[in-house]
């Protein structure tokens, strides 16, 4: 049984504890509100984009169109950007975008380099051993576009110059504040993907090809890679809200879980000084009787 | 049968309606879309863009960007763009001065501070403008009616 000093101690310092992780949970709620505005604010334009994307990606034809379209015979290689947190104490947010990474290409056929997005991300990646050919940490709070269009950039470069030959994109979709998806996207080669159903009956139904102005290929070679890093853009703004909604929550059950155990370590230490009142009563009661039996005997 | 028309900007949505007709800064050209058009993508350059339905006509700057035609659906995506009836005039006179301020000061030339400069007075000076010649035409007079009471 600890001593009545070192319970006091324990108790200030849980009590100490549960005030800084509801300042921290404060701090998350600020930023949260930040976050899902921004991400509210550019979700049509990404979308629409997408959309845009699809149909040409939808074409007759598209196997020539353009490099950034066309699927290749072989995969020898596939690049993934995992999009991570910079920071702990997020509750399962890390973790759970790592797992589900492993989950989908630790079994791939064939070999898998990751760019990480996050230092926790490149930490973890890290530790099992994954390959992680690129690294971008330190994002500023609210990133603009220009902050993080080279991560764009390089996924579509390394994917020209053959590097790879195929790119996917694992970032946690913002849903609402209690829940965060972890969602797979495939950059490039771009193409219809099966989740979107309603895209992909559009896209069927648009047969006619395009008219292109200016010509063909200048227009997309200005708007897929712009296209592409937008997704990037936008998949670390969505990641950035649930990181914050994370913390929120996860701050959350902390302050509370601190304030149950000082209140059942105040209970127990409550006890604990009653006990030892109580005992030291009755050692006095007995000396004193102890004490009246003796003068009574002489 | 009209055709729908959205615009967004990176920042927000801009417009979402039905019009007969859309007309396009395109970057060889203005070009008149109406419904039924074949689907054609182009990139667009500064400019206005004049939605028209029923007798209504709508305008907004862009700043270039990119817009994607379907029969039924034109979509523009752009760089930035706004209502001409939501332009703070004292805001891009002022951002024209500066503008026109640091270019008299003498930037390096074909520097990006330079570009930067240039384009943010091309800017300012195509929303000015677009008041001056959207503004007064008369053409919505919900409007109008608001900003004279």
């Amino acid at each position: 049984m600890a001593s009545a000093r070192e319970m006091r101690m324990r108790i200030r310092s849980v009590k100490n504890i549960s005030q800084v992780t509801r300042a921290l949970e404060a701090v998350s709620a600020s930023k949260v509100r930040k976050a899902v505005a921004a991400v509210q604010e550019t979700r049509p334009y990404a979308t629409k984009a997408w959309q845009v994307l699809t149909h040409v990606a939808g074409q007759p034809g598209r196997g020539t169109l353009h490099p950034l379209l066309t699927s290749r015979p072989e995969v020898r290689k596939t690049l993934v950007v995992v999009v991570s947190g910079d920071r702990g104490l997020a509750g399962a947010y890390n973790t759970n975008i790592i797992r589900f990474t492993a989950q989908h290409f630790d079994r791939y056929p064939n070999p898998v380099a990751y760019v990480a997005v996050g230092r926790k991300g490149r930490d973890m990646l890290l530790r099992r051993r994954k390959q992680v050919v690129a690294e971008f940490s330190n994002l500023p709070a609210a990133p603009s576009f220009a902050n993080v269009s080279a991560i764009g950039r390089l996924a579509v470069d390394d994917f020209l110059k053959g590097e790879v030959d195929e790119v996917w994109l694992v970032y946690t979709d913002f849903v609402n504040m209690v829940r965060q998806e972890p969602v797979l996207k495939k950059l490039l080669p771009l193409e219809v993907d099966s989740h979107d159903r309603v895209e992909a009956y559009q896209a069927q139904h648009l047969n006619a090809a395009y008219i292109y102005e200016p010509e063909e290929r200048q227009i997309l070679d200005t708007i897929i890679p712009r296209f592409t890093a937008l997704q990037v853009y936008q998949a670390i703004l969505e990641s950035l809200a649930s990181e914050h909604a994370a913390r929120m929550v996860a701050m959350r059950n902390a302050t509370d879980n601190a304030i149950e155990l000082a209140d059942h370590l105040q209970l127990v230490y409550n006890k604990a000084r009653q006990q030892g009142i109580t005992n030291d009563l009755l050692d006095i009661a007995g000396g004193a009787e102890a004490l009246a039996r003796a003068m009574v005997q002489r | 049968m009209p055709i729908r028309c959205e615009i967004v900007s990176q920042d927000r949505r801009v417009y979402q309606g039905d019009a007969d007709m859309v007309l396009l800064p395109g970057s060889e050209g203005v070009m008149g879309i109406l419904p039924h058009h074949a689907p054609l993508l182009t990139t667009l350059k500064l400019g206005v863009i004049t939605v028209r339905s029923g007798g209504n006509e709508e305008y907004f700057t862009i700043a270039g960007g990119m817009a994607e035609v379907q029969p039924d659906l034109i979509t523009i995506l752009a760089d930035a763009a706004e209502n001409v009836s939501e332009i703070d005039v004292e805001r891009a006179q002022a951002a024209r001065e500066r503008a026109e301020e640091m270019l008299a000061k003498g930037v390096p030339p074909d520097t990006d501070a330079y570009l930067a400069v240039e384009a943010a007075l091309r800017r300012s000076n195509l929303r000015l403008e677009a008041v001056r010649r959207f503004r007064k035409a008369g053409a919505k007079p919900a409007r109008m009616t608001e900003e004279s009471r």
